[in-house]
């Protein structure tokens, strides 16, 4: 069958569910989420709260009149992937704006493709150096990670435990957390006196926390995501190490407290407030949101809304807010995403500026515990 | 370098080597009666952890239960797989053999991410996890059945293949399939046979390493991959050697991990495979091969 | 003549991409063909040469300034060498055994392109890679891509076309069939396997600069086992020792992902089925299969013809 009739059928499907007729037609948002694959555990809960999101505003009679439609693509967590796909949603679908990709690595390899085409990229993912510096065309929701290792270390810095050993994934999530802890310590005062890693698939880790025992440090920093903080978890309390442990914000999520087991109990990371909106003063700007995102994922997905999927949401709401003031275009979609002031979303309060494309300042991450099997503010 | 350090890192590296070598032992098996590589192997190991957890979890059976259960059946499994791609095969060379052993594995996986999703998932150790001191390192109580179940596994194995009749045929297999079927061995029924042998050990191993390591529809993998290694380090032999194997390999990755860099951990199973086979490839402990013409 | 015609038709679309890869694809199948189809040499780690020639190319452009057209063949050169030298011990193992190397050495490579990560950039990959100009052309769109891998992919065909008709690839298939027996009649089978070895790296090598021109951007991903094992699909299911059967399977393992893509979950489970389905009732690949197939239906529609 010819692939254009198969994809305009696909397309004429995609339109059919989109619910019923309307006079304007409906503004095209891209999105590129790593459904599948070694990141599903961000791609998925994000183009749920998308999905979720848009059908809402949708059902609230859409923006100015239109309603949105979202085209989805999984890109299984690969660069190559994405890349193509964004070239798809652009030169096929049309979009005005893409959401995504999840993934630094990802997000990387797509943004050569949105500067040449002038469409709109806001990014779910958390590496700095996605905004940093700032291109024209593209944001992002996702906290930093500068700001989450800044967390940790102004916290570090109070209680004087700056002798740190630090143990990365060697992907990109890793690989980004670990150039920002090499680079902000001097900062903070802290010194890093042991520096290793762990595949992401590796499932024991006693090796190099047997080396990290060694070392007597006064903190042991891991940047990872599900499963290996979990096995590093498990493995330190194996080697009786009583050294404070503290994970990266890729673990905020009830998932590492269940695979970690007791091991978790007492582990510090810096997490967005999604995960404890019901232990926030009611004075906290974003609360209100935040419990009403937490209330709708449990009741569409029967699951925790976390704060990956918060990252798509907040993309959704920036994108509808820069509609509901007049744009229509890629062009005038970007520029009123500069002028975003304050919006409290899921991730924190965005604030863009032409300087300014990450958005997000130090109140985006609290640092938490786990006490009990639970998170818990630490003050 | 303190002694302790590498104390734990041998330690570490033995329980891991365990389960290279229980794995090993089953690629040793099928291709023993067969001459067949299971690339699927590992997929065992990854079915017999993932059935334990739907055993405890969805049909609420006590771990003792939950174990034969999913051993069971990845047994049944291993069946299928052996009547449904093995037996079928028309023009069994080694490529094709290769090729229908790993688009058998990557079925398997397929179907695993779907009934189980992409999650990891954990499950509660045997006997707790209060940690043991031996020295001045430390091991965990799993470590010490992973071991003892290793221990029983090839005893089994070893009464099984020259005290009983089917497992000598098996043997006559391995050393000569024309002669053994002029003497009266169903050859076939011995295939099918070293299938269920080798799924349901892949299975135990995944079982035991399950609580330490966590399992995901896709931990087969790799442990299959270094479980081969351990099987060519102990010349494909079923049984001691291939241990051997197995511990030698866990203990140098551990100790490299440790003392060289952990960035390159996988690297150095791949590599000490790549040295046997170019140096010694019948194996530490084989004899060599001649080639028939 | 069906690759001139293409891009009119299909305007710059996305299909174009597409297309670029399927020739990318065909190139690396080719390869792959030559080891495996006519040698009879399995390797489970062709990725790695790929990667290797993307990289070596990525790098001399963006880091030391090279220009690429003499980066290309500077980093074929290199992985030729490499794997001449990894060839001599590594051919003398047969069968599994040389699979599982050929697989242990891609998965070495994939691992150093991840840790080395003052040169590739490690696991978040290498990005500004730039993209090859000649005369005055930049090849920086998709069209423009088009052709350029087309025509350096039809060039490969041709030359492995001539290659297999030739003494060299007679030799290839004696030794396939028997090697002991080439060897007693004078064909000095180890060189000959190395030389052809080297020969696919160099291929597998150029199409893996040419990849990372027309992309811009390479990571590790692109380059690990799970492409190994496609390029061996795509050369099995096209068909063993057979040029244009490379293409066929590299047609179908690039289009089919996009034509999956609403079956999002249930991909993996298709392609590991087609690789055992094929295996068992195809195993000549397409090339072949289908071929046989019509000659059925005509054999049985000429009996029925005849009462």
């Amino acid at each position: 069958m010819n692939f254009k009739v198969m994809s305009f059928i696909i397309a004429a499907a995609t339109l059919l569910f989109s619910a019923t007729v309307f006079a304007a037609p409906p503004i095209k948002i891209g999105a590129l989420f790593a459904v599948t694959g070694p990141a599903a555990f961000l791609g998925e809960p994000e183009r749920n709260s998308a999905k979720m999101v848009i059908d809402e505003i949708n059902k609230a009679g859409g923006v100015k009149g239109r309603k949105l439609e979202l085209v989805a693509y999984d890109t299984t967590g690969d660069a190559t992937k994405a890349v193509q796909l964004a070239t798809k949603l652009i030169k096929d679908d049309k979009v005005v704006a893409i959401i995504g990709p999840s993934t630094t690595g990802e997000t990387m390899a797509v943004i050569p493709v949105v500067e040449k085409e002038q469409i709109p990229l806001i990014s779910c993912s958390a590496g700095s150096k996605i905004t940093d510096p700032v291109k024209k065309w593209v944001f992002k929701t996702a906290q930093n990670d500068s700001l989450a290792v800044g967390r940790i270390y102004e916290y570090l810095q109070k209680t004087k435990q700056t002798n740190v050993s630090i143990l990365t994934v060697s992907d990109g999530f890793g690989a980004s957390g670990r150039e920002q802890l090499k680079n902000q310590a001097a900062k903070y005062g802290i010194t890093i006196v042991s520096d290793d890693t762990y595949g992401p698939k590796d499932t024991d880790m006693t090796a190099q926390l047997t080396k990290i025992r060694g070392v007597h440090s006064q903190a042991i920093i891991c940047w990872g995501t599900n499963p290996g903080p979990a096995v590093i978890a498990k493995n330190a309390r194996q080697l009786g190490i009583k050294t404070p442990l503290f994970m990266s914000h890729g673990v905020s999520s009830k998932k590492f407290i269940e695979l970690a087991g007791d091991a978790a109990e007492g582990i510090k990371l810096p997490s967005g407030k999604v995960v404890v909106a019901d232990l926030l003063p009611g004075s906290d700007r974003q609360k209100k949101s935040l419990m009403a995102f937490v209330k709708d994922y449990q009741k569409h997905y029967k699951a925790e809304g976390d704060h990956f999927g918060g990252h798509a949401w907040d993309a959704v709401m920036l994108i509808r807010n820069a509609v509901e003031n007049g744009a229509d275009s890629a062009a005038a979609i970007r520029d009123q995403l500069e002028k975003t002031r304050g919006f409290a979303g899921i991730g924190g309060s965005f604030t863009y500026s032409a300087q300014e494309h990450a958005g997000l300042g130090k109140d985006a991450f609290v640092l938490v515990e786990v006490k009990n099997k639970d998170w818990a503010i630490v003050k | 370098m303190q002694f302790d350090q590498i104390l734990q890192y041998a330690l570490s590296g033995l329980s891991t080597g365990a389960i290279y070598a229980l794995i090993g032992i089953g690629f040793s098996i099928i291709y023993n009666a067969t001459g067949i590589i299971n690339f699927a192997q590992g997929e065992f190991v990854m079915l017999g952890g993932l059935l334990t957890l739907s055993s405890l979890e969805l049909l609420k059976l006590p771990l003792w239960a939950a174990i034969p259960c999913a051993v069971a059946v990845s047994t049944v499994a291993g069946i299928l797989f052996e009547r449904l791609a093995i037996r079928p095969l028309r023009q069994p060379t080694p490529i094709n053999l290769v090729i229908i052993t790993i688009g058998g594995s990557i079925l398997i996986r397929g179907l695993a991410m779907l009934v189980w999703g992409k999650d990891t998932h954990a499950i509660p150790p045997f006997s707790g996890d209060t940690p043991i001191a031996i020295g001045g390192a430390t091991i965990l109580p799993q470590h010490l059945w992973i071991l003892g179940i290793t221990l029983v596994t090839i005893l089994i194995n070893k009464v099984y293949f020259y005290h009983t009749i089917s497992g000598k045929a098996m043997r006559a297999c391995s050393y000569n399939r024309r002669a053994a079927g002029l003497v009266g061995i169903d050859v076939k029924r011995m295939v099918l046979f070293s299938f269920i042998i080798s799924s349901a050990m892949g299975a135990v191993a995944g079982i035991i390493v399950a609580p330490l390591t966590m399992t995901a529809y896709d931990v087969g993998v790799m442990l299959g991959l270094k479980g081969f290694c351990a099987a060519i380090i102990g010349g494909m032999s079923s049984g001691i050697s291939t241990v051997i194997g197995g511990l030698i390999l866990g203990v140098l990755e551990s100790l490299g991990a440790g003392l060289i860099s952990s960035g390159y951990k996988d690297a150095i199973a791949f590599i000490i495979l790549l040295l046997i086979l170019f140096i010694r490839p019948q194996g530490l402990f084989g004899k060599a091969d001649s080639e028939r013409v | 003549m069906l690759v001139i015609v293409a891009p009119p038709l299909f305007k710059g679309g996305y299909l174009m991409n597409v297309l670029v890869f399927v020739g990318i694809n065909t190139m690396l199948a080719i390869a792959l063909n030559l080891l495996l189809g006519y040698a009879g040499q399995i390797s489970l780690g062709h990725a790695g040469f790929f990667g290797l020639g993307a990289y070596l190319s990525g790098i001399l452009t963006t880091t030391y300034g090279l220009n690429p057209w003499a980066a290309m063949p500077a980093a074929a050169g290199v992985v030729g060498c490499l794997a001449g030298l990894i060839g001599f011990p590594i051919l003398k193992l047969k069968g599994h055994y040389l699979a599982m190397a050929t697989l242990g050495l891609g998965i070495i490579i994939y691992i150093v392109f991840n840790e080395t990560v003052e040169f590739t950039g490690g696991p978040s990959g290498l990005s500004g890679i730039p993209n090859l100009q000649l005369a005055g052309i930049t090849f920086d769109s998709d069209v423009k891509n088009y052709y350029l891998i087309w025509g350096v992919t039809l060039a490969v065909m041709l030359f492995s076309l001539n290659l297999a008709n030739s003494r060299v690839g007679r030799a290839l298939r004696a030794v396939h069939d028997s090697e002991v027996a080439a060897q007693v009649l004078g064909v000095n089978s180890r060189i000959l396997k190395v030389q052809i070895f080297a020969l696919s790296a160099v291929i597998s090598s150029l199409a893996g600069s040419l990849y990372a021109h027309t992309m811009t951007f390479i990571s590790p991903a692109s380059f690990g086992f799970n492409f190994s094992i496609e390029l061996l699909t795509m050369v099995v299911i096209g068909g063993l020792g057979s040029v244009f059967g490379s293409f066929l399977g590299a047609a179908l393992l690039t289009l089919l992902p996009e034509f999956l893509r609403g079956a999002n979950d249930y991909d993996i489970i298709i392609y590991g089925a087609l690789l055992v389905v094929m295996v068992m009732f195809m195993p000549g690949g397409l090339v072949r299969g289908i071929p046989a197939l019509f000659r059925k239906i005509a054999a049985r529609k000429g009996e029925t013809g005849h009462a």
